[in-house]
């Protein structure tokens, strides 16, 4: 007996269903059974986006924090920094480590890799390693540490010790210092790396600001156009929105390409500008591969997301009010600021976040034709996966990136709900 | 929009700045698509219109470029144009090639895409789903991510898994990426779905698959169509991912393009987009006629 | 559900299909640096290779084929047979396990008899690399419209003070650095010297900053003499070959400036987990023997590596071009020339092209 059938009230009796359950129970069941139906529905889709999407961004995440070639190719050397943590430049034990684990890594040709690590830290370390470890293989025995130096004497220097020490740990963080710009000085402590070598903090800061740039200049051409289609009779207003939607429908490289073609120095605009006699032929405009080619491009591209919200809002403003408070005295300037305008921020805010999230991942456009000065942060992330091969940095870049664009996702389903995200 | 008989000289002359400023917006859209069109046809090498074009002299225009998107990476383009020239093109040439590789990716992963994604709206329109805003919030995501973070994490995955240079990968990756567009669209259709429909047919005995296929398919159909070419899409224009998880067997219309672009920009580059920009006015039109049934339909007035 | 599965299943089936045709028995891949270099590849290696064998070729390109490989063999997938690689990467992957150790001895002798350790320019041949050209990195103009003085140095490419208008650099920090220094007046046996140390590295970028603002960057081979011919640049660094093919096959009024040029070998490596290792050892052999390595002059203005080759270097395919003083190896070219370092790069580069990212970003 549950509770609240002990206080159903006397006169009337308990409310069951026709086989004499009560009727309750039966319905939380049915209620249960028709949750349980709904996720069932969700289920395959739900597993299918966690493989496909959650594991691989969860690896990536791993990855930026795990980084064990050095522990793995150098067990010997990593077991005597877990023994003695607080030492800078050991003596001979140590250097026997050092010397065992190169000789072995000559064996299995992974000296290169081991070198490599620590080259991010230090640079010249390369050479060191794999020299050290076609020297290290011959060693019939001790002294290593006479024979180390005998090498090079770049192997007594504390720096490299205190980079090696570090790249022992195979969970570190050391990449996420260096995406940001920082890095370990000589005596192990976090400092800010030399002005000429700083870039990551530079560029996140300028695809922050791009990206602003671009969602304001997107508004304010979308703002007219989006007014424009909301109150226009419908036989234009369709016509008008094939304009809008035909870019959106229309693959990202050809638009890009588009551009590459208009704006070049030898390109469409700058031969009208050359035809009118706005700039002479030996003055033509540089409109690519700066940060303006990126601009122009990604407004372009970005413009159909701002318009398409900003008009599902305007739609729903009634004329009415407009002319009511005209009516009442308002000048248009008046009427418009006070009346209309307030009633399209939920649209403003929807467009200026949905641009302004796709654009801070922008990585195609840039790279055609945004030059060197119109990078963003994502060209940096694909030249560290493809081309340097520091993944542990690539990930730790595109792990800050991801919770900018998480943090603003979750601000955008707080303000607007996804559910309200519509195409066309 | 039109202007009404009391309006101030200022008033008017606003009005006509404004239609004007929004004409211009509306030159910015759309010129750079519709620019590549004519330049496409250009004889000579170049990216900008030469006098011969201007003038309209049929001799400035040629079909050189949509010929080279046959020829190009053939054994033997120089050939008499017989049936084994043909079968050379078909085999061997580079666009065709990447446009097989496009088919194929495309399709499958509409498929994969459009069921799951059809399944998952169903229940995730239903009124008793639980965490609805959560799961939707994951399912939306892929669309909202940087693809670059995506390819990347898809690139250490698949290369674990044995995925990496496989069409299964490419083609699940490109399935992930079109969910939400399906989602997003079903459940749009979804929302002006009258569940007491279903419910009815149900009570006169009717199964659930039959529910499904004689009451809420013909529905949602229009919706499911416009997701499934959204998705369709989304896996033809895609680069990122093809770019970090497949090899040259699996190339596509866009990673030919970038490669052709960042090697070598010709003019067979604007050919190409020529007949993607006509794909996609197909497509668009598709769209557009589908929204207006399903709008009649749900007895919606068009809008 | 069940129809789910079919689905799936028949999208894993066409796909499994599609690419167990494509990789079928008897094919394999070779990644290069595409466009006339490709060519000349094609025509000299590849339609040689399977017209004797009857294997199938697949010809890839990439802006630059040691990355896309080591990616490759990291990740556990490789899907190239045989890459043609700069000096420092084919040295540098040898050493990181990352390519298949080739046997030199198991090299074809030269067409004279010379056994093939022998016949290999000094450095051609590494533990897991076989040099098929010596191609240098030079600058070049368009002719006609560089009216009035010529330019003839080093100093002149970093002059836009006497030579006005954009110059076209491939985006990276080697060669460009080199080139910057003896720009500024160091003599080219002592670059390296001098970029070993912080204060050159310091000076090398100064250099460079002082046409920064006119720079359009290039990635892959092809786009240099683009970038020149569509006159976006003034002068542009470039491989010699593309230059001289553009100059000769497409009668574009290039001219190229040896003073100052960096020298390099181009290599063929098999990278490890190669999925047809004999047959790519067997195309490198083919590839690299007397008679092909001449062939691929015809096509293109690069160095054969065998001394052997010397002998069979003709005419350029139009028939009336001598190759000999076109090859950045002829002795009237080599007046002021630097040798790369592989050494230096292997150890540097990671380091020194970071710092050239930071440099370029920076507005």
């Amino acid at each position: 007996m549950t509770a609240a059938e002990i206080h159903q009230p006397e006169t009337g009796a308990m409310l069951t269903t026709a086989d004499g359950a009560p009727l309750k129970e039966a319905l939380a069941r049915a209620m249960r059974r028709a949750r349980f139906r709904a996720f069932l529905l969700v289920v395959p889709l739900l597993i299918f986006v966690l493989v496909t999407f959650a594991v691989p961004i969860a690896q990536m995440l791993y990855l930026s924090i795990h980084n064990p070639v050095f522990s793995d190719h150098m067990p010997r050397l990593t077991a005597y920094f877990e023994a003695h943590p607080d030492i800078d430049v050991p003596g001979e034990d140590g250097f026997a480590a050092l010397a065992l684990d190169l000789a072995a890594s000559k064996k299995d040709r992974s000296a290169g890799r081991v070198g490599t690590r620590i080259n991010y830290e230090r640079p010249g370390s390369n050479s060191l390693f794999k020299s050290g470890a076609r020297k290290a293989a011959k060693f019939k025995g001790p002294p290593y540490k006479e024979k180390l130096l005998k090498h090079r004497k770049d192997w007594a220097d504390p720096h490299l010790w205190n980079v090696m020490k570090r790249a022992a740990q195979a969970h570190t963080l050391g990449f996420y210092a260096a995406a940001l710009d920082l890095t370990y000085d000589k005596k192990g402590e976090i400092t800010r790396v030399a002005p000429e070598r700083r870039i990551y903090v530079m560029l996140f800061v300028r695809t922050f600001l791009l990206s602003a740039l671009i969602a304001a200049l997107c508004l304010l051409l979308g703002f007219p156009v989006a007014y424009l289609l909301a109150n226009l009779p419908l036989r234009y207003s369709n016509l008008l929105m094939i304009l809008v939607l035909l870019p959106f429908w229309t693959s990202l490289l050809v638009r890009t390409t588009s551009w590459i073609t208009l704006l070049q120095s030898q390109g469409v605009l700058n031969d009208l500008m050359v035809a009118t006699g706005m700039v002479g032929d030996d003055g033509r405009i540089q409109l690519m591969y700066n940060q303006a080619g990126t601009i122009i491009a990604m407004t372009h591209i970005l413009l159909p997301f701002m318009i398409l919200p900003l008009y599902s809002v305007m739609k729903t403003i009634p004329p009415s009010y407009m002319r009511a408070a005209r009516s009442l005295g308002a000048t248009p300037v008046t009427a418009f600021m006070k009346v209309y305008f307030p009633q399209t921020i939920p649209g403003i805010g929807a467009g200026c976040l949905l641009v302004f999230i796709l654009a801070i991942g922008y990585y195609i456009t840039p790279a055609l034709v945004g030059g060197s000065t119109g990078e963003l942060i994502s060209n940096q992330i694909a030249f560290h996966m493809q081309s340097s091969l520091n993944w542990s940095l690539a990930a730790a870049l595109g792990a800050i990136l991801l919770f900018g664009v998480v943090l603003l996702y979750w601000l955008y389903d707080r303000l607007i709900g996804i559910d309200n995200m519509k195409f066309g | 929009m039109a202007l009404p008989a009391h309006a101030s000289i200022g008033e008017r002359v606003w009005h006509y700045c404004y239609l004007v400023i929004c004409g211009l917006i509306f030159l910015f859209l759309i010129a750079p698509i519709l620019v590549i069109i004519p330049l496409s046809f250009n004889i000579e090498p170049y990216f900008t219109f030469t006098y011969k074009m201007i003038t309209f002299d049929p001799e400035g225009y040629s079909l050189r470029w949509y010929d080279k998107i046959l020829t190009f990476g053939m054994a033997a383009p120089e050939a008499l144009r017989d049936g084994s020239w043909w079968r050379d093109t078909w085999e061997n040439a580079t666009w065709l090639h990447a446009l097989k590789n496009s088919a194929i990716i495309g399709v499958a992963s509409t498929l994969f895409a459009t069921v799951l994604g059809t399944l998952a709206a169903l229940g995730l329109s239903r009124p008793e789903m639980p965490f609805r805003r959560a799961v939707m919030a994951l399912l939306i995501s892929p669309m909202i991510v940087p693809l670059i973070i995506t390819a990347t994490g898809l690139f250490f995955f698949y290369s674990g898994a044995g995925l990496a240079h496989t069409f299964p990968g490419i083609i699940m990756a490109h399935a992930m990426l079109g969910i939400p567009f399906v989602i997003i669209t079903v459940t749009a259709t979804l929302s002006g779905f009258d569940h007491s429909l279903s419910r009815a047919a149900s009570s006169l005995g009717a199964t659930p698959v039959t529910v499904f296929r004689q009451v809420i398919l013909p529905l949602i159909l229009p919706g499911v169509i416009s997701g499934a070419l959204f998705a369709f899409v989304t896996s033809f224009d895609e680069v990122v991912v093809v770019l970090f998880v497949a090899s040259y067997d699996q190339q596509t219309i866009p990673l030919q393009m970038w490669n052709g672009i960042r090697e070598q920009i010709s003019p067979t580059i604007l050919a190409v987009a020529t007949i993607l920009v006509v794909i996609s006015i197909a497509l668009l039109s598709t769209i557009e006629l589908l929204r207006r049934r399903s709008e009649r339909l749900r007895g919606i007035s068009p809008g | 559900m069940k129809t789910m599965r079919v689905l799936s299943s028949t999208a894993i089936a066409v796909g499994l299909l599609v690419s167990a045709n494509m990789a079928g028995a008897g094919e394999i891949t070779v990644m290069s640096w595409g466009g006339a270099y490709t060519k000349s590849q094609v025509e000299a290696y590849h339609k040689p290779w399977m017209a004797k064998t009857g294997h199938k070729l697949k010809s890839v390109d990439s802006p630059n084929p040691s990355a896309p490989i080591k990616a490759q063999v990291t990740a556990g997938k490789v899907s190239i047979d045989v890459a043609d690689v700069e000096y420092s990467d084919a040295v540098r992957y040898c050493d990181e396990g990352l390519l298949e150790p080739i046997d030199p001895k198991t090299l074809p002798a030269g067409s004279n008899g010379t056994p093939a350790e022998q016949d290999f320019i000094d450095g051609g041949l590494t533990d897991c690399a076989v040099a098929n050209i010596v191609w240098s990195t030079i600058f070049a103009y368009d002719a006609s419209k560089m009216t009035g003085a010529k330019p003839a140095t080093m100093a002149d490419f970093f002059d836009t003070k006497k030579f006005p208008g954009k110059r076209g650099l491939r985006k990276g920090a080697k060669a460009n650095l080199e080139m910057a220094l003896m720009a500024d007046g160091v003599p080219a046996s002592k670059v390296y010297d001098v970029l070993g140390t912080p204060a050159g590295v310091k000076r090398a970028f100064a250099k460079m900053d002082s046409i920064k603002k006119d720079i359009v960057w290039w990635e892959a081979g092809a786009q240099a003499p683009q970038l020149l011919a569509d006159g976006e640049v003034a002068m542009t660094t470039a491989y010699n070959g593309r230059i001289f093919n553009a100059a000769v096959s497409e009668n574009k009024p290039f001219t190229i400036v040896w003073d100052g040029q960096v020298l390099d070998f181009d290599l063929f490596v098999i990278p490890k987990g190669a999925p047809n290792k004999e047959l790519a050892f067997d195309f490198i052999k083919f590839a690299t023997s007397t008679k092909p390595l001449a062939d691929q002059a015809k096509y293109i203005a690069y160095g054969p590596a065998r001394k052997s080759s010397a002998a069979f270097v003709g005419m350029f395919q139009d028939g009336k071009t001598k190759m000999a003083p076109h090859m950045p190896t002829a002795p009237a070219n080599l007046k002021n020339a630097l040798v790369n370092n592989f050494e230096f790069w292997a150890d540097r580069s990671s380091e020194l092209n970071e710092r050239f990212n930071a440099w370029i970003a920076a507005n």
